[in-house]
């Protein structure tokens, strides 16, 4: 599933990122195969969300989200 | 003997380096823009022991593959053998060690020689993260100080680093340079200016790309194997201050009322509060002017430098207390943490405009006054939506035009109140909303218009909540204030002295002979009707007339075309002039003004020169006319063009013409 399809407080394996013009920024920030990313909240219009990665806060735009191919999702209890 | 060191930092967006930077440079500090460029680079100095360090910042970035023009040109800056460098003083939040080592061992392949500080150890050990220092400069081959900015503590530690540093790093990261199909890239400088000219000349190809991006893995994973060794993170992470804060700020409900408690506060402050100083200001340059007048010998410079050149500066100086003011408060949002996420809630928003979640603070900022919001339109990186956003924030309603929107509306309606509603309060508010609706349109319009070459993306980190420190707004606002004054003010200053000369002198003789014709009046308005008809036959008055064949479809006749043209100066002085050129005597008292003009008639046609159709005429052509020198001026600086300002000119200056020219048809 795609990165964009979890819910607050999700947590889950990121399997990829598509090629494409933003898999080199999305790459440096931290977006890289086998790291976790969780959802923590969202913006009133639904867009964009906000992840916690590599112990950061990171926003992204949904079509942002829609590049990240993650697995295994579980509600994280922290 | 003592030498010169140059060094120059290096670091992830809100890692802490502009706040070393001030704790080394203090006010010791300039900025001075790359030529020919957007791009401001930060020059400061400090001293240790007999030798001199000269200390340069660029933007923070997280990698040295450039995302935007901008960065592109700092990055060029940095691997430019001309630019001399003899350390890279490199700080990395020790919170967040893994991302903000990626830019580290980029550096780390340039064979330049560094040292890192690890900055934020104290918010690191909160989150129950603890790096241990020691191992960590092992694996790297660098020395590592350990830094409190805010405190000011490890400097002296991080300084005799910086004397002994000479030699490159030890450890280098990504040693395949071959993988990068070009021909022979003898090192990794090469090929990242090799990759900066493909972006420029867009002849990067996927492959490129997708190197880069395998290039950034096989970083990455390095870092992690050193990060497990020197990096210890709790288990349970302890409470997280950041998490319980956005847990309220970003709620969705409770979070969006707080961010429009805060506009409002933001409004307010910029609105009322700065009014105080800025009449301070107007009064202390009013004083000063009479003051001159008296002392200067009779003549051409007492009215230069009195009328002029005193003015024109007290024009410019006055508009410091609302530029300190939301500079502060950009300064302690941006400081805090809490400016991304006003971008964050905002985003969805204003990208169906061509605006961006960091154009909500300059478009408020743009309803006191334009000029600090162009200003702080620097923030917005993505050059489209900085552009869009400083040319559509003058359309918002400034306090300029308050005066000139509370005589026309005074004069179109008495004090008519159905129930507690007052018509003048309702006719005010909707000069706002027209503002902020055509600068919405005007965003939407020019989104589609204006060609963009590099990608938008939002990807943005929301750093973890800080206290805003003190020493780094003041820097902030000293910056920001000298570049005002130093900057637009010469351009302001300028034009206020020509304005002055046109409203001020005319022909030869014509002045003489309206003195002549007025010595034997003996009426108490004799003062006025001379400053009146001297107006008019001034290079102003010439010019109004000039135009007047242009602005009668709109409803206007020369004599308010004087007033047009002299208001370019600032909104205001159109309520001045008014008063001047139909000698309403004490212009302060409004009701008198408001019947004097309304009482005027046309000698041709015996018509009400402010007819409720010209009226209405004037109050549109205020709202969207540009007619601010100052705003053209910053618009100019900040977008280091004359291009843009002339496209505010016209289009503005433009749609008001076709605007007050079919409300006045359509109400005449």
């Amino acid at each position: 599933m795609r990165a964009s399809e979890l819910r607050n407080g999700q947590m889950a394996k990121i399997a990829g990122v598509q090629a494409g013009g933003l898999k080199e920024k999305l790459t440096e920030m931290g977006c890289i195969e086998g790291d976790y990313l969780k959802r923590l909240y969202v913006a009133p219009m639904g867009d964009p969300l906000a992840f916690e990665i590599n112990g950061y806060t990171l926003a992204l735009r949904v079509e942002e989200a829609n590049l990240i191919e993650v697995e295994g999702s579980s509600i994280h209890e922290s | 003997m003592s030498r010169e060191i140059r060094i120059v930092l290096a670091g992830n967006p809100n890692s802490g380096k502009t706040t070393l930077f001030n704790a080394l440079t203090g006010l010791n500090q300039k900025i001075s823009n790359l030529p020919g460029t957007t791009v401001d680079k930060k020059t400061g100095q400090f001293q240790i022991g007999e030798d001199k360090c000269v200390l340069y910042d660029f933007p923070g970035t997280y990698s040295l593959y450039p995302k935007g023009e901008d960065e592109r040109i700092s990055v060029r800056y940095l691997l430019s053998n001309e630019n001399k460098k003899d350390v890279i003083l490199y700080v990395a939040d020790a919170g967040n060690l893994k991302r903000n080592l990626l830019l580290y061992s980029q550096i780390a392949d340039l064979g330049i020689p560094m040292v890192l500080a690890l900055s934020m150890t104290d918010m690191a050990e909160k989150k129950g993260i603890q790096t241990d220092v020691r191992k960590l400069s092992e694996e790297l081959g660098v020395i590592v100080c350990p830094v409190d900015a805010r405190h000011e503590r490890g400097l002296d530690k991080l300084k005799d680093a910086l004397l002994k540093a000479s030699q490159p790093v030890h450890r280098t990261f990504f040693s395949n340079l071959k993988c990068f199909t070009g021909s022979g890239a003898a090192s990794y400088q090469t090929v990242l200016l090799n990759r900066i000219s493909e972006k420029e000349t867009d002849t990067a190809s996927d492959i490129a790309d997708l190197t880069a991006a395998s290039e950034t893995v096989e970083r990455y994973r390095i870092i992690d194997n050193i990060l497990e060794q020197c990096v210890l993170k709790a288990l349970k992470r302890k409470s997280d201050f950041t998490q319980r804060m956005d847990a309220i700020l970003m709620h969705p409900v409770y979070g969006f009322i707080i961010f429009y408690a805060f506009l409002f506060v933001l409004f307010q402050t910029i609105f009322r509060i700065a009014d105080y100083p800025m009449q301070w200001i107007e009064t202390g340059f009013s004083m000063f002017s009479a003051w001159s007048a008296d002392m200067i010998p009779e003549g051409m410079m007492n009215s230069l430098v009195s009328d002029g050149i005193i003015p024109g500066v007290g024009g410019v100086l006055v508009f410091l207390p609302q530029i300190i003011f939301l500079f502060a408060f950009i300064a302690v949002l941006e400081d805090s943490g809490y400016m991304t996420r006003i971008s964050f809630m905002t985003d969805r928003m204003m990208r169906a405009f061509g605006l961006t979640g960091r154009s909500v603070v300059p478009l408020i900022g743009g309803m006191a006054c334009a000029i600090p919001s162009i200003m702080a339109a620097r923030n917005i990186e993505n050059k489209k939506d900085r552009l869009i956003t400083i040319l559509v924030t003058p359309l918002m309603s400034c306090s300029a035009r308050l005066p000139v929107y509370t005589l026309l509306i005074g004069m179109l309606s008495p004090q008519v109140k159905y129930g507690w509603l007052d018509v003048r309060g309702l006719m005010l508010f909707g000069m706002y909303l027209l503002g902020f609706v055509s600068a919405l349109f005007f965003a939407f319009i020019f989104k589609l218009f204006i060609r963009q070459k590099e990608g938008n993306f939002f990807i943005l980190e929301m750093p973890d909540y800080r206290m805003p420190q003190l020493k780094n707004i003041i820097l902030t606002i000293r910056e920001k204030a000298g570049d005002f004054v130093f900057n637009a003010g010469k351009v302001i200053l300028i034009v206020s002295i020509v304005l002055w000369f046109m409203a001020s002198f005319g022909p030869p003789q014509t002045f003489e002979n309206i003195e002549k014709r007025y010595q034997t009046y003996t009426h108490s308005d004799k003062e006025e009707k001379i400053k009146s008809e001297k107006l008019e036959a001034s290079f102003a008055g010439i010019l109004g007339r000039t135009i007047e064949p242009a602005i009668s479809p709109l409803g206007y006749d020369w004599k308010i075309g004087i007033a047009l043209i002299t208001s370019f100066a600032a909104r205001e002085v159109f309520v001045g002039t008014l008063s001047t050129i139909y000698n309403v005597g004490n212009e302060s008292e409004e009701e008198t003004m408001r019947e004097v003009l309304s009482g005027q008639k046309n000698p041709k046609t015996g018509q009400q020169v402010f007819s409720t159709a010209t009226i209405l005429s004037l109050l549109v052509f205020y709202a969207f006319a540009m007619q601010c020198i100052s705003t053209l001026a910053v618009t100019y600086r900040e977008t280091r063009s004359k291009i843009w300002p002339a496209v505010q000119l016209v289009y503005m200056s433009g749609f008001a013409w076709l605007m007050s020219y079919l409300t006045y048809t359509l109400f005449n």
